[in-house]
Formats: structure tokens, sequence, C-alpha cells
């Protein structure tokens, strides 16, 4: 097992300096970050060509993703074209989006697993039927139709919620827009453990566990769902990552001033620093959690050993 | 909202067992009794560069200025005057070397004094090449700005040698050439005096500003909120009539529209095109629709020499009368543009320079007329209309397709004219500045202040500025010059208009439309309106 982890950490290098080498060439290839700052205006020269010394943007791409890389492991991300440091900007946005993520992650594990075991023993019948139905339907609406219809709803007519998050971004304020940006996934996990769990109620380790008479709560936790499980934990796990990458929709219909914003922001602006920085660390959340993924297998069935 | 106390409760107990918290619906604007301490909660977007007087281009962060300091000048919200501010006077006898006096009594709200001196450093600062600022050019007219800012090179001098502090109160400035309109350029935000904070500890300052204006900044949290707090002891006459300004950075303006009809917020100075149909309906009148300074207009790239050949002329002209401005503003921009008539804007005034109807039957829709002329000029340049623009932000696809639509009817062949998108507007820039255009493409002119001369001469003088086109004529260049060396106001508008004729007459760019500005406001508010630069008066507004 120890040596699996510190293969897989191993595999984390090239995989990272590919990832950020590629965003890096994709920033740049947009063009001159510098003509966009001065809005409809030219920059005048002299004062654009001082900024693109400080930026580092006179020099050729290469060195500027070699120093680039060099300082991230010193801990420097750069600094945003408004004269903040990256890093403060994502202590500012990468809170607020894990914490989204969190509310998401949950409603995915409490209500999608929930409603996929129950649908799944109950095959067939009406309720699987409607659950069935309704997943179909989170799932062909796009989520900012989701998003906007709950915001407009919620906020607005009935005065729930409040239809923009604050800038403390609580956990009670994120309620809705995890619901949001946890839908389609929902969706999915519920689909996943009930198809999953249909086929291996069946499985003979569930006919032998019901036939030694163990209570019908302990056959569907600890052998039934706990078997089940392994494509629905894939899902999620590379879910964390997809999540919070694609909060952008969603952080921009609730006003949440996260990863998703900076990240649009900063593409908008075509602010290199901002860009790579927030993409290069989740880069590593997509590792970290795909890491995590594999070890849970072990987890779940012993079946599954990894030298 | 009434019907809604079971749903509420329900999502509420939902709410509390999944977290455990309140349950708070509305909120208040924490204003009390029209007692003039109400908070006014208005949207905002996140300033693009930091915040300093001489490195703020943008409106988000000229909001904030005009809050945070006075100037010398300052522009009647309403007529766009300049008007004196801190300035007692302004004395010039030959236009080149002005003696100004500034007002006693003023200090910043750190207790610091305003004097002669704080605008001579703050000038300075901004026009010295190591600081990057990005307004430095507004400093181009005082003597000893090559030395302090050459186009290549490093500098010779680190002050500006037509900037001499003669007194506590009293400095002299003296021009590299005669600028008879110059002192009403100092109601612009890069002019603004700065305290010795400002020097001594720059990274504290910027993030969090002093100034000397009706507001102070409370609390800034860059990228989400800026809390700004009524000045008591403000000294100038436009105290602050609410009790502060809580600034919100919005994700998106759709958010912040919704947020104002849900009553989380006051003041929306960005109504969304999307929502324009139903603002009317959804804030009952509390809608704002005025003009602002910014003209749209064509741009043609004069260094292509398809687009620049002796008969050029009458394709410009021809292509300008085959655009249907006032069907496109009514229908694309839900009358928040108006049809332009000149090159440039109703703000100005009469007197101001602006003429309605300058561009004569150049600017009138006539399909016939448009066909002829664009034939008789030998035809569009490779055969199709290629208008550029950035298709980021800004929502340009619709009104480009609309322009290329009325072209495209008017001359009777259905291919004459397309859209060209590029990506973002840093690339579009990219390509304007690199002189990579090869059609007309999308332009845009916010002014700088209300003067005739800012909606001519960084735009169409040559290698101006902002003469994205690099269109180039001797006698308009002749007639600018001599327009600002007239002392006469009156006399220096009217050579202005000479020389907007020249651009008229050579159609060196299409305007399309002056753009409003627009916004909307809560029952809570009252008092609100826009100023020339479309930006909300708020020191003027009262909260009920």
């Amino acid at each position: 097992m120890g040596r699996y982890v510190i293969r897989r950490l191993l595999q984390m290098i090239p995989v990272f300096f590919g990832a950020t080498l590629l965003i890096f060439l994709m920033v740049n290839v947009m063009g001159d970050p510098i003509a966009g700052l001065c809005g409809d205006k030219q920059c005048d020269p002299a004062t654009a060509a001082q900024l693109e010394k400080e930026f580092g943007l006179d020099k050729p791409v290469w060195q500027q993703y070699l120093t680039y890389m060099g300082n991230v492991f010193t801990g420097d991300f750069g600094t945003a074209f408004n004269g903040q440091k990256v890093t403060e900007l994502m202590a500012a946005a990468f809170p607020v989006t894990i914490r989204l993520t969190v509310v998401a992650i949950l409603f995915e594990i409490v209500i999608g697993i929930t409603l996929g075991v129950i649908t799944g023993l109950r095959r067939g019948r009406p309720i699987d039927t409607t659950v069935l139905l309704l997943t179909l339907v989170v799932i062909s609406v796009p989520t900012f139709v989701t998003g906007l219809l709950l915001q407009l709803l919620l906020g607005v007519e009935w005065g729930i919620i409040k239809p923009a998050v604050s800038t403390e971004a609580t956990f009670s304020e994120l309620i809705v827009p995890g619901l949001v940006l946890a839908s389609v996934s929902l969706a999915y996990v519920t689909r996943l453990t009930r198809t999953s769990i249909a086929e291996n109620r069946r499985a003979d380790y569930v006919r032998t566990a019901i036939a030694k008479g163990l209570p019908r709560r302990r056959v569907i936790v600890r052998h039934l769902l706990r078997n089940s499980l392994i494509p629905v934990v894939t899902f999620i796990g590379t879910d964390i990552g997809a999540l919070m990458g694609g909060a952008i929709v969603t952080e921009r219909i609730f006003n949440i001033h996260g990863v998703g914003y900076q990240l649009y922001q900063g593409i908008l602006r075509q602010n290199t620093q901002t860009v790579v920085g927030f993409v290069t660390v989740l880069v590593l959340v997509f590792l970290a959690a795909n890491l995590i993924v594999d070890l849970l297998y072990a987890v779940l069935d012993p079946r599954i050993r990894y030298a | 909202m009434r019907g809604a106390t079971h749903a509420k409760w329900a999502v509420c107990a939902v709410a509390v067992a999944l977290a455990a918290t309140a349950c708070g619906g509305g909120g208040g604007s924490g204003g009390s009794g029209g007692d003039g301490s109400g908070i006014v909660r208005s949207s905002w977007g996140d300033p693009q560069n930091p915040l300093e007087p001489a490195n703020t281009n943008e409106v988000q962060g000229g909001k904030v200025l005009d809050m945070v300091f006075r100037g010398l000048k300052r522009y009647n919200p309403k007529t766009g005057a300049a008007e004196d501010m801190l300035a007692d006077k302004i004395e010039t006898t030959d236009s080149v070397n002005f003696k100004i006096t500034v007002k006693d009594g003023w200090t910043f709200s750190n207790g610091e004094k305003v004097t002669a001196k704080s605008f001579v450093d703050a000038w300075n600062y901004g026009a010295d090449l190591k600081n990057n600022q990005k307004n430095a050019y507004f400093f181009g007219q005082i003597d000893g700005y090559d030395k302090v800012h050459p186009d290549s090179g490093t500098p010779s001098a680190t002050s500006l040698s037509g900037l001499k502090v003669t007194g506590p109160l009293t400095f002299s400035v003296k021009l590299s050439q005669k600028f008879s309109l110059w002192p009403d350029t100092l109601g612009y935000a890069a002019f603004a005096p700065l305290p010795k904070a400002f020097f001594d500890d720059h990274d504290a300052w910027v993030s969090k500003p002093v100034g000397n204006g009706p507001y102070m900044i409370d609390s800034y949290t860059k990228g989400s909120q800026m809390s700004l707090r009524k000045w008591d002891d403000y000294p100038g006459t436009d105290k602050a009539q609410n009790g502060g300004v809580d600034l919100k950075v919005y994700t998106d303006n759709n958010t912040a529209y919704t947020d104002l009809t849900a009553g989380n917020l006051d003041l929306v100075d960005d109504v969304p095109a999307s929502q324009l149909k139903n603002v009317e309906a959804d804030l009952s009148g509390r809608y704002i629709n005025s003009p602002a300074g910014i003209i749209q207009t064509l741009a043609f790239p004069f260094y292509d020499p398809a687009w620049n050949k002796a008969d050029s002329d009458k394709v410009r002209k021809g292509l300008s009368m085959a655009i249907n401005r006032k069907q496109i503003t009514e229908t694309i921009f839900q009358k928040t543009r108006t049809p332009a008539t000149d090159w440039t804007s109703p703000v100005l005034g009469k007197d101001g320079g602006f003429q309605d109807g300058l561009c004569g039957d150049g600017c009138d829709y006539n399909p016939t007329e448009a066909k002829k002329l664009v034939q008789e000029g030998g035809g569009i340049p490779g055969g199709q209309v290629k208008i550029g623009y950035n298709a980021d932000t800004g929502s340009h696809k619709e009104w480009v397709d609309a322009v290329c639509n009325s072209i495209n009817n008017a001359l009777g062949n259905d291919k004459a004219c397309v859209g060209l998108p590029t990506g973002t507007f840093a690339d579009f820039r990219n390509k304007i500045t690199q002189k990579k255009m090869t059609g007309p493409f999308r332009a845009g002119w916010q002014m700088d202040y209300p003067l005739i001369q800012n909606f001519l001469q960084p735009l169409y003088y040559t290698n101006a500025s902002s003469n994205d086109g690099k269109w180039s004529n001797k006698e308009f260049d002749k007639l600018v010059d001599q327009a600002n060396a007239e002392s006469d106001r009156a006399k220096a508008v009217k050579i202005f208009q000479q020389a907007e004729g020249v651009v008229r007459d050579n159609m060196a760019a299409i305007p399309l439309w002056y753009q409003n500005g627009s916004a909307g406001y809560s029952d809570k508010v009252s008092n609100v309106a826009l100023n020339p630069f479309s930006v909300p008066v708020y020191n003027e507004i009262k909260v009920k």
C-alpha cells in the first residue's frame, strides 16, 4: 500500500508540469494582456513597455514558464494586474469554493445515495419511476436555468433566501447554490447507485447474508451498499475537481466570489498569473482527489489489494 | 410574498437541519428615517488597476475616486461644466503659463492640509515613467514631460520642469504649447492631490486610500466590498447627503439587478441589456436612462491601402448611409443609445461644441444613395466588409450583426458585410495597436473631461494616442492647433467644430450612436442621478 501511494505521488509530478505548461501556453496564445489594460484607449508605449517588463512579459514564453515555476516552488504565485498577490486572491477564493463544494458533495452523498438505494431496492415500482423521471429532468436542464429559476423563485418571489451571497459566504447562504451546483451530479449519483444496487442485490454474497439471517439493515448497509459504492465513489472523487473548477456558472449567478469568479476575471483580463496559479491548484486538487478515490477502493473492497 | 410563509418555514427547517442558521429575508438598509445617516447599497465592479488617481482609467475605480477625492476643478454633475473646487484662481495671460492658487482651509481626511505641494507631488508622481501610471499622458501637456516620461529609454528627470511650488498655496504650471482650455481638464481624477501618507507608505495607502472628498473609506475588501462613510469634517459645499455608501462587487450585473428587485440593493448603475424590456415595470419609474459622454463609432484601417484610396471616402460615407441607426437603437438597445449626428456627445451642450446634425445627410439612412456612393467609390475593398469587434464583453455581436444586416439590405447583397469577432478584448486591442485590422472595427470613446477637444484630438489628430485608424489630415491638425491656441473659449469651440467638419468631409470614422447611462434604484433612496460620465452622483443620494 505504502509503495503504491509513493508511486502515485511520483506520477503526479509529470502530470503537474504538463498541465501547467499547457495552460501557460494557452493563456499566452491569446495575445498581449497589457493591450487590454488601458480600456478602449491605447496604452502609452513607454508605460506599456514598463508594465511588460514588470510582469516579465517581455521574455520568451519558455523563460517565463521557468521563472514562474521557480517562483511557485517558493510559494510565490505572482501578482495580479490590480496589484494583489495571487496567493491573496487564492486565500480569499478557495475557502469559499471549498465550502460550496462541500455543500454540493454532501448533497450528492446524502440525497444521491439515499435515493439510489431506495430506487435500487424498489426497481420498477412507482417511486423508482418517479425518481428516474426526476433525475432525467435534472440532467437535461442546464445548470444556469435551474440556478436562475431557483434564484428568482426563492430569492425574489418568495423572499426565502437572498438572491446574492454575501462576502462572507457562510454555509447557510451556500445551501441553495450548492444544491444547484450538485444537481446534475446528484442525478448521476442516484442513477449509478440505483443500477449498482439493483445488480448486486442478486449477488451470491447478498443471498448468503440474507440466508445467515442477518438483519435487513445490516445486509443493505454492510454488504450490499459497501460493494455497490465503488463506481459511485469513483464518480464523486473525480467530481470534486470538476465541481471546484466548474463552479463558474453557479458562482456567477449567485454572486459568489470564489475560484470560478477569479478564473473568469483572470481569463477576461488575460491575467496569466491568476489563471495559471488557480489552475495549478485545481490540478493538484484533481490529482489528490483521484488518489483518495484509488485508496478508497481498497478500503471498500478488500479484494482489491495493491502491492 | 405573503402566501409563501409555509414554504419559507419548510426551507428554514431544512436550513436549520443542515447548518443551523438564521433565516432572515429582506434585510434593512440600515437607514434611519431620512436624517442623512442611511447607507446606500450600490453595485460595483472589481477595479482593474490599483486605486491610485493617475492609474485609474475605468469607471469602477473612477467611482471611488469621485467619492474620495476633490481636485482643483469639478465637473458639474448636471451640466458637465468645469467649476472651481479647490482652485481659488487659475490665471494666465498667454495660455502657456498658468498661476494656480489653492483655496485655504482644505484638508485630507487624515488631517493633513491640502497645499500646492500636494498637487505638484501628485502630478510629478503620475507623470513619472517608473511609477507605471496608466493616465500619465494627462500630464503630457506640461513642460518637461518628455524628460520624465520619454517614449523610449530611461527618464532623465523625476519631476516636471513645468511645475513649480511658489508658496504654500500657490504653484505655477508651464505648458509645452498653447492650450487655452487646459484648466478645464483639471477636474479629471488624475489631477487629484495626494497626501504625504501616499508617498510614505504606498502599500498601506493603496489598500485603504485616503483623500480629501466627502467620503472616507471605512473598509475595503479587495474584490468584494468597499464601505465608504460620510466624512463629517469635509470642508466642501457638496457634503454627502447620506451616511455612506457600500459598494458591493457583483460577479454579474444580472445578479445585481435581481438583488435590487429583491430589495437587497439600493442602486444598480448598469442595467443588464436583457432586463431593459422589464425595467420600467419592475422598478415602476425608478429607472434612469440619461445621456453620457460616450460615442460609439466604426473606425477604418487607414494604414491598409485598400481602405485609403482617393475615392475611399465615398465608400465610407456610403456605408454610413447604409446603417439604419434609428431602428438599431430602438430594437437592439431599447433606446439606451441615441443615433449620432456628429462626432462628439450631447452632454457637451451647444456652448461646449455639440452640434446636432453636423454629420448631415452622411448619417441619414438612405439605401439608394448608399449603394450609389459605394459603387462610385470603387466598391467595397475585397468585396466584403468585415466589422471587427471583441466577443467577450459588452454584447457587441448583436449590434454588429444588425449593422451588417442593414448594410446588406441597403446594398442588395447579403454577403456585403459580416461580423469579425476576436475572442478577448486584450487580443482585440492588440490587433488594433499592431495595425492588423483589415476592415472597419468597433471603436468607442468615453470622454475624460467634457470638452470638444477631448472628442477630437485624441482620436483624429495625427499619431494621437487613441487614433486607432491612424487617420491623418493636415487641415484637421492645423485647425486643432489653432483652436488650442485660441484664448477665447467660444472661438476655440468654433474652430474645433470646423476641424470636426474635416472629419465629416472625409468620414474619418462612422459615428454610430451616443451611449446613455442606465441605472435603477430601490424605493428606499431618492434624488438619484447620473453625471455626464454615467457615474451616479453618490453624495446627493438621500436614504429614506
